[in-house]
């Protein structure tokens, strides 16, 4: 095993952009009768990443990982593999490992039965891929399971189990479909750090499908956000939470708060926001003059229970909840009516339900999106 | 480390190739009559169109060339094309050259031979299987099925043979109707013939001696689907609803039905309630009661229906009232209903597709029987046993059958139609793979009472059925003479010793041989078959595939009698002449018994989580592997409950058969049929007792054999009933 990473180019030597994309979409399309699940989808993944595909059920990024992996294939389209077309090969043909969300382990086989499964399925002799099989266990610290049958572990085994079977055949990349979400809340957290440092430890070409904004947040190098089957926008987790395309994707990752606002660009940076009678100095970044969204993040929103001063405007508190380390408050603003969502860290002295506060928008936490 | 090849390997294709080419070239392309070589020796397809003057044959050769081209250059269409063609002219020579049908002697004769051919061989069963192998790879490497040549093939494989083995003789029967006895159409006869008044006679309402046999039948079936039903329905409340002491008793009558041979409850009442009947000559001896033969004829037969399908209405409403799940009612109890109000408005709504479902069933199970009325019908004439008459009786008007044929499979395909499209959409199964704490409602005394009542009688009276049938054929003459003997025994079974050593003498030996090599051969066939078919159903979406199902679930609907005359009429002249042969039993068997093993793989694959076949192509095993080390292992158990009632309906079906035995190979039940036939009683029964045994002892023999499924070592609990155990990836 190690013979063979040390066969594959080492990135950061030869140089990425020569080396044919690990996974590549050109203008994939996929069709269950009308319904249109995947439209027109082009992207390429680069070697040794983590590339998540996010957004909400039904948006098309578990049918782009299923044909990626040949599961599905494309109505139209072609899809590469390290340069290579696979556009009509089958799954079993393709060099790819997938981690189900339901893990798929095979009852009737123990846990090297499974992981033993592809390689044996490659032609590899039976001492050989247990010796392989061992060492991946021993990676992902399942030794000594070897003889279980997988309805004797629990939920998080389990997953390990899935993990190493689909890296011991290290294939040219590996699909992550929803692999956390069969596991508790706390557990995520840690699966996730897992994966993420085996798959730079290993320097594994990953594309990881979550409906979880915070999850992809944590784990990716890149995140692909999908809707209604087209990608909405791709770039790294900080372009898509301080640089997000639309209020799509602004309330997607981190809820923002959207308020109608008016813009009138200064020059060619900054542009002067009026939010009802308030105003401020934001960047336009590219936004045309008129109206447009200003998306604010929840704990970028400070409350004071006096007057509105300059820049500030009017509203009252319409729920109050208590939630720990924050306040989360309910805010409708008296000039927009507009419903905000604020996070106030400061839990000595709530303020009421029912209460007139003045509420401040931070510039930091605040962009401007188009209508 | 793995091959990721971006074109898939031909090596397949080319050896299918091969396999065409030595079809036509080495294999004899006829087959051969009566056992005897023709000429000798097997003729290649070649050397009868070179030497024998059947020139049609040569251009079979054309494609195969094509082909070569096709597989060398790598060009799917092509490929496609030629799988195509070789199959079109393969069809058009065999059925449309030929003496009736298209009429082109004029040609053949020009080309110095006869259109007459003999049936097709092996040698043409080898070449459509290649080419339509060819024509899958071409499919395949166009992106059909996922670029999967196993599936392409295997839908082809199982379309083909339901379309020969189902459809075109069923097309026979229809295409036959049609014609007079010299094979012209005419549509006015059959417009006599349909609604001629021994089908349609409504002449026992005015007094006089009979009715059509279509209102015989559905006035049975209607009569033995509605009680049936309700008998049904009382012991599944008796088995899910009251702690009923011998929980084993029901499951063992469950049972009782699969592995009796139809026929045998009616000869047992026969030998209960017959003129010399056990009972009736009880009821003469203490009450005076005077012998009567009121058992022949609608009441018997209807007794014996009842107790030959109850069982499965059973277990259908078991099914269907533990599929109500008991919180629903307690629901309704905590939302200030009373016991009744619970029953109207929740209970008998969620139950009534469940009951209409039972009496369809048993509704086309009457239509469809043959061996009780044959046994015990009398006088009274359904349309099963008309047909069989119209084909052996003196008339012999085949014509006649078919058209009996159409009436009745019209009843059952509208009854099936029916469950499938109104039923179907209406099935409400409330339990779901989530715990549930609720406590069945418990019966009220007086519906309690009821179905004690009720089912209490009717175990007993199954009781003396089955007990007549294991100890009355070893007594002499039962009724008359009830001392033991063995010799109805021995005139079945004897093994002798002779000149030659020693030889098995019993007049039942030879049929018997010959039903359980039948059975042994159809079992691994037919779950074969059944579990590809169900596969490919539950596993693979590919156009067609709704019509595709539709069609397979449809066979099942066919009734026994039908299957029979409609093999008869496609499979005793060339292109396709199987009759006389054990093959044809075979095949019968095979496609009469499939869809249980269809329905019985969709619903265990249905419990196993698809993502387990998605990671086992991921990790590079192809869908044909994925079958053999993923599926099978879990469909274990789905797989010896087909083998087994594929093995039980092999020995225990007479009505598909009973047309198509020959001297050579007799059959079981049709040996025990004609001994009833003919009064000779103790060899029927003691007959009968060695097959419900012999079927025992296989049962447990093939569950002993494919084993209990290994999963885990936490227990599958089967009896929690509401508790469906549920493979899932985890």
């Amino acid at each position: 095993m190690n013979q063979i990473l040390q066969d594959r180019p080492q990135p950061a030597a030869t140089g990425r952009s020569k080396a044919p994309a690990a996974v590549e979409f050109r203008a994939v399309s996929k069709r269950y009768g009308p319904v249109k699940a995947v439209q027109d989808v082009s992207f390429s993944i680069t070697r040794g990443t983590l590339v998540t595909l996010l957004g909400p059920s039904g948006c098309g990024k578990t049918s782009t990982l299923r044909l990626v992996a040949g599961l599905e294939h494309p109505s139209e389209g072609r899809i590469l593999i390290d340069g290579q077309d696979v556009t009509h090969l089958s799954a079993a043909e393709r060099d790819v490992s997938m981690v189900f969300q339901s893990y798929a382990l095979f009852p009737h086989m123990t846990v090297m039965e499974n992981v033993c499964y592809g390689l044996r399925a490659s032609g590899i002799r039976r001492a050989e891929a247990e010796a392989m099989a061992a060492e991946k266990l021993a990676t992902v610290g399942l030794a000594g399971f070897e003889k279980r049958l997988p309805s004797e572990l629990s939920g998080g085994q389990q997953q390990r189990v899935a993990v190493a079977r689909a890296i011991v055949l290290e294939p040219k990349v590996l699909l992550f479909d929803e692999p956390l979400s069969n596991l508790d809340a706390k557990l995520r957290r840690r699966v996730r750090a897992d994966i993420r440092e085996l798959q730079r430890k290993l320097d594994l070409t990953v594309v990881y499908v979550t409906h979880d904004q915070e999850e992809a947040l944590a784990v990716s190098d890149r995140i692909i956000v999908m809707r209604s089957g087209v990608i909405v926008q791709d770039g790294t987790p900080r372009d898509l939470y301080e640089r997000p395309s639309n209020r799509f994707i602004a309330d997607f990752i981190g809820n923002a708060n959207l308020l109608p606002v008016t813009i009138r660009r200064t020059d060619a940076v900054m542009a002067e926001v009026r939010v009802g009678s308030a105003s401020l100095r934001l960047p336009h970044r590219d936004v045309a003059d008129g109206p447009a969204e200003l998306a604010v993040r929840p704990q970028c929103l400070s409350l004071r229970a006096r007057p509105p001063g300059q820049g500030e405007l009017p509203g009252r508190i319409r729920k109050a909840a208590y939630l720990g380390d924050h306040m989360e408050y309910e805010v409708v603003l008296d000039e927009l009516g507009t419903e905000l969502l604020v996070e106030d860290p400061a839990m000595a002295k709530p303020l009421q339900e029912g209460a007139a506060v003045a509420v401040a928008l931070d510039p930091a936490g605040a962009v401007v999106v188009p209508a | 480390m793995r091959k990721g090849s971006a074109q898939a390997s031909d090596h397949g294709a080319w050896l299918w190739l091969g396999a065409a080419a030595v079809s036509v070239l080495l294999l004899p392309w006829y087959g051969v009559e009566g056992g005897v070589l023709r000429g000798g020796w097997p003729v290649p397809a070649v050397v009868e169109a070179t030497a024998g003057g059947r020139i049609w044959l040569l251009p079979l050769l054309l494609p195969l060339l094509a082909a070569a081209w096709a597989l060398h250059r790598r060009t799917p269409r092509l490929l496609v094309a030629c799988g195509a063609a070789a199959l079109a002219w393969l069809l058009f020579e065999a059925f449309g050259l030929r003496s009736h049908g298209l009429r082109l002697e004029g040609l053949a004769e020009v080309w110095r031979g006869s259109a007459a051919q003999p049936a097709l061989g092996w040698g043409a069963m080898v070449y459509a299987t290649a080419t339509m192998m060819l024509l899958a790879y071409g499919l395949a490497w166009q992106g059909w099925c996922k670029g999967e040549v196993f599936i392409v093939g295997s839908i082809g494989l199982v379309c083909g043979s339901i379309l020969v083995f189902v459809g075109y003789p069923v097309a026979c029967v229809l295409v036959s109707a049609f014609q007079d006895n010299d094979g012209a159409m005419d549509l006015r006869l059959f417009a006599r013939k349909i609604t001629d008044s021994s089908i349609w006679g409504l002449g026992c309402l005015a007094g006089e001696r009979s009715c059509g046999v279509a209102w015989n039948s559905l006035v049975q079936a209607l009569v033995v689907g509605v009680l049936s039903t309700l008998l049904g329905l009382a012991f599944a409340l008796v088995a899910t609803r009251m702690r009923f002491p011998f929980p084993r008793l029901l499951r063992i009558m469950s049972v009782l039905p699969v592995i009796t041979p139809p026929f045998v409850i009616g000869l047992s009442l026969i030998l209960l309630f017959g003129r010399a009947g056990m009972v009736t000559n009880f009821l003469l001896e203490h009450f005076g009661i005077p012998r009567s033969r009121w058992i022949y004829g609608m009441p018997g037969l209807t007794i014996a229906q009842l107790l030959a399908f109850t069982p499965i209405s059973f277990l259908v409403l078991q099914g269907v009232l533990q599929g109500v799940s008991p919180s629903m009612e307690e629901a309704s109890q905590t939302l200030r209903s009373g016991r009744w109000r619970t029953f109207r408005c929740v209970t008998w709504p969620l139950i009534r597709p469940g009951l209409a479902n039972a009496f369809l069933i048993a509704f086309i199970e009457s239509l469809a029987d043959f061996g009780n009325p044959i046994m015990i019908g009398g006088n009274f004439h359904v349309l099963s046993v008309s047909i069989y008459f119209a084909v052996v009786g003196a008339a012999h008007d085949q014509g006649q059958a078919a058209v009996l044929a159409i009436v009745l499979l019209a009843f059952t395909l509208s009854a099936f139609l029916l469950q499938r499209f109104w039923i179907g959409r209406r099935s409400y199964v409330t339990v779901s793979g989530k715990g549930d704490a609720g406590i069945p409602l418990p019966l009220s005394p007086g519906l309690r009472l009821a179905c004690l009542g009720v089912v209490l009688p009717w175990l007993v009276l199954t009781a003396a059925v089955y007990g007549i049938i294991l100890a009355g054929g070893f007594v002499k003459a039962i009724g008359n003479d009830n001392s033991f003997t063995l010799q109805h025994f021995l005139t079945a079974f004897a093994i002798q010793h002779g000149a030659a050593g020693w030889f098995l003498s019993g007049s039942a030996w030879n049929s018997l041989t010959t039903t359980l090599m039948v059975a042994v051969m159809a079992m691994p066939l037919t779950a074969a078959l059944g579990m590809l078919t169900g596969y490919l159903l539950n596993r693979q979406s590919f156009a067609g595939r709704g019509l595709f199902e539709f069609l397979t679930m449809m066979s099942f609907a066919i009734p026994g009698t039908v299957i029979g005359i409609s093999y008869i009429l496609a499979f005793n002249v060339p292109p396709l002449e199987l009759t006389g042969t054990a093959l044809i039993m075979v095949v019968a068997f095979v496609f009469r018994n499939m869809p249980v093993g269809i329905r019985a793989s969709i619903a265990s694959l249905s419990q196993v989580d698809r993502s387990l076949d998605e990671a086992s192509l991921t990790l590079g095993t192809r869908s044909a592997g994925t079958l053999r080390k993923v599926i099978l292992p879990i469909l274990r158990p789905a797989i010896a409950t087909s083998m087994v009632y594929a093995f039980v309906r092999a020995i225990t079906s007479v009505s598909a058969v009973i047309f198509l035995v020959s001297g050579e190979y007799n059959l079981a039940t049709v040996y025990i049929v004609g001994r009833a036939e003919f009064g000779e009683y103790g060899i029927a029964i003691v007959y009968s007792a060695v097959l419900i045994l012999i079927m025992v002892a296989a049962l447990v023999a093939i569950q002993a054999l494919v084993g209990e499924r290994r999963i885990g070592r936490r227990r599958i609990t089967e009896a929690g009933g509401a508790a469906r155990p549920v493979v899932s990836g985890a």
